[in-house]
């Protein structure tokens, strides 16, 4: 069973100081963020109306928000018009306990879970083995990260922090079926995997799943994957409940053709996924039951600058262009939002009353890669300063200068930041406003080149 | 008594937003894209994918499944075309996908610039089980069927039926961002595109 964020300990400072020392996490998450950062930019480049889109895809989500209450109405009927069920859940508690009364309805003790980050913010899992209900993660990442009693350190890419040689070593360990004779090849992990999963595929009754999109004039959900076990678990099993954010729905069928053109390309890098299924009510005859969460996120819309963090479409390409992320890794955010979206996110939806979440606004060197990769153009940088602005004042401040000074102060990772920086020269902000100014008066990057001296060294030289 | 948690969802959706501006939505964007040869992008994308891509004249479509489905059992959902059945498929009807080797399908729209494939369990196209739990999936996309971008094909599916996307095989990136071809999906997806 993984553990839980909730309640995790210490503060981001600390957190990602200890991710800083293992180099092995740090060459993984070198090598997989630079990886999906390449294959992003040369699909999105592909597409001569990407701002266009990316207009469109801002919008619609702020229209959806500006009348969240009108569209999730819409959706009930229309989901319960084609045979669904719906329930609401305020917050994580309340979510957990309609879940929990669904499965035990079905009086089966079993589930298989597709990849959520909404089951995982709500602590799911261990909420329904509380209540002697076992539920089986089935993404491979997942698995992987359920098997090793880990934390997930990136939003799509869950197990980014083990190398081939590790997961080997944990499949051996944790999985008592895994042919002895395994190697590290990927190929040979997948095959493992694929075994392992395919016999409790075939028997679950019940299923859990979130979902990247609803469709409110239609009552239609939309999951994107690439593995097919969303596929199995959506399609095989007599009962699905899909836990879904309210934020996640959109006005109407024709607004996925924007959101099925930004979210595969941000996110894997490819021109589409593998597997995206829609379904509208009880498909196929299926038991379905959606049940939509707050959970913090009507605190989030409340706040005029904050709210555009709503837009998320999880697509994790903050993530993969931070110069933070990249060195202190995801389980420092102490969250399962990590990296940019998480250091706004997370303390807008449990506040900043933890150290922990009072550190995150200081998460980040304001360096704007975020803002530009973002398909849906969340001005992260503006949030986090507004952040900066509400957090308590004291310890979290001090720990979170720490942070930012370490990022900057290495010749290495300068040199990386400024890389980073100088593609965005226009974007990064000299100064924060009011009282922070003189903050930044002292630690302000200084005047970004074009091409940093040390990659024109490198080019040239 | 206390309100129902719609209810306070709701009021508090109310108060977050009130007084919040109104949002036009800009839709420049290509909703028609322009391709002078959409069968030979459509292959060329789908290949991308490491599926297996054939182009083949309609006429020829029947001896071409024969061919490549050789000796393989496969499931043949209601409404196939007589010809698209591969001669020794088991009788009429559809074979049970948990034993069968494979599966043959037709499908509802094609994207070209993507390389993907819509099923939308219309005729000819099997059940969501019969598609996923085989191993092998042969589909044959009409040329008239592909369209050049997402939202031609969006606005040509009925969001009533259940959809499967499907670009390329099932595959992982979970180990260190190598595509692993397959995991839980057909392993292998093989597509033959029938020209006029
Ligand atoms: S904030 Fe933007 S870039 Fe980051 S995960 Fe969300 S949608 Fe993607």
């Amino acid at each position: 069973m993984s553990a839980t964020f909730l309640g995790m300990p210490g503060n981001f400072p600390k957190n990602s100081a200890r991710a800083v020392q293992d180099s092995q996490l740090r060459y993984n998450l070198r090598k997989a963020t630079h990886t999906i950062r390449g294959k992003r930019a040369s699909v999105v480049g592909e597409l001569p109306d990407w701002q266009e889109l990316r207009a469109a895809g801002k919008a619609i989500k702020d229209e959806t928000l500006r009348h969240l209450d009108r569209y999730l109405v819409q959706l009930e009927e229309t989901v319960t018009a084609a045979g669904g069920h719906v329930h609401w859940a305020r917050d994580a508690a309340e979510a957990n306990r309609i879940v929990a009364g669904l499965v035990k309805a079905t009086g089966e003790r079993e589930v298989v879970k597709v990849k959520s980050m909404a089951t995982q913010e709500i602590g799911l899992n261990e909420a329904l083995a509380a209540e002697g209900i076992t539920a089986y993660e089935t993404d491979l990442a997942e698995l992987i990260v359920q098997l090793g009693d880990d934390f997930p350190s990136h939003i799509l890419v869950p197990a980014i922090h083990r190398n081939r040689a590790e997961i080997r070593e944990i499949f051996l360990d944790r999985m008592d079926d895994a042919p002895p004779g395994l190697t590290d090849e990927p190929a040979a992990l997948a095959e493992a995997a694929r075994v392992h999963l395919r016999e409790r595929f075939l028997r679950s009754k019940v299923a859990v799943s979130g979902a990247n999109f609803m469709v409110a004039e239609t009552g239609t959900l939309v999951v994107l994957e690439s593995e097919g076990n969303g596929r199995m678990c959506l399609t095989l099993p007599e009962t699905l409940i899909s836990v879904v954010g309210i934020e996640k729905v959109l006005p109407t069928w024709r607004d996925l053709e924007v959101f099925l053109q930004l979210l595969p390309r941000s996110s894997t890098g490819e021109r589409m996924n593998p597997y995206t299924s829609t379904w509208t009510g009880s498909a196929e005859g299926q038991d379905f039951h959606l049940v939509l969460l707050d959970n913090g996120r009507t605190d989030v819309l409340a706040d005029e600058v904050g709210r555009q963090a709503l837009r998320c479409i999880r697509c994790s390409a903050c993530l993969n262009v931070c110069p933070v992320y990249e060195r202190a890794g995801g389980h420092a955010y102490g969250s399962v939002y990590p990296g940019p979206i998480g250091a706004i996110l997370t303390p807008q939806l449990r506040g900043m009353g933890s150290e922990l979440d009072a550190s995150l606004p200081y998460a980040s060197s304001l360096c704007g890669a975020c803002y530009d990769v973002c398909p849906v153009a969340i001005d992260i940088p503006e949030v986090l300063v507004d952040l900066r602005a509400k957090a308590p004042h004291g310890a979290a401040e001090r720990a979170g200068m720490r942070v930012a000074g370490w990022v900057l102060n290495d010749q290495a990772r300068l040199a990386a930041a400024q890389r980073a920086a100088g593609r965005l020269r226009r974007l990064v902000p000299r100064r924060l406003p009011g009282p922070l100014s003189a903050w930044t008066d002292t630690r302000d990057l200084p005047g970004i080149p074009e091409e940093s001296f040390r990659d024109w060294w490198e080019r040239e030289g | 008594m206390s309100r129902s948690a719609r209810e306070d969802i709701l009021a508090r959706i109310r108060r977050a937003v009130d007084g919040a501006p109104e949002v036009e939505i800009p839709r420049r964007y290509r909703v028609t894209a322009e391709a002078d040869d959409l069968v030979g992008l459509f292959a060329e994308r789908v290949g991308d994918y490491r599926a297996i891509v054939h182009v083949v004249p309609e006429a020829e479509v029947p001896a071409r499944i024969a061919a490549i489905v050789g000796g393989r059992r496969m499931v043949v959902p209601d409404g196939l075309p007589a010809g698209w059945t591969p001669p020794d498929a088991p009788g009429a009807g559809p074979a049970d996908p948990y034993t069968a080797d494979g599966v043959v399908t037709g499908c509802a729209v094609a994207i070209a610039e993507t390389g993907t494939i819509v099923l939308d369990t219309g005729p000819g196209q099997g059940s969501r089980a019969q598609t996923l739990v085989p191993d092998y999936h042969l589909c044959v996309v009409r040329a008239d069927q592909i369209v050049a971008g997402v939202p031609e094909a969006v606005s040509r599916l009925d969001p009533a039926r259940p959809l499967t996307w499907i670009s390329g095989p099932s595959a992982t990136s979970d180990i260190e961002l190598n595509r692993v071809e397959g995991v839980h999906g057909p392993r292998t997806l093989e597509v033959l595109i029938a020209t006029p």
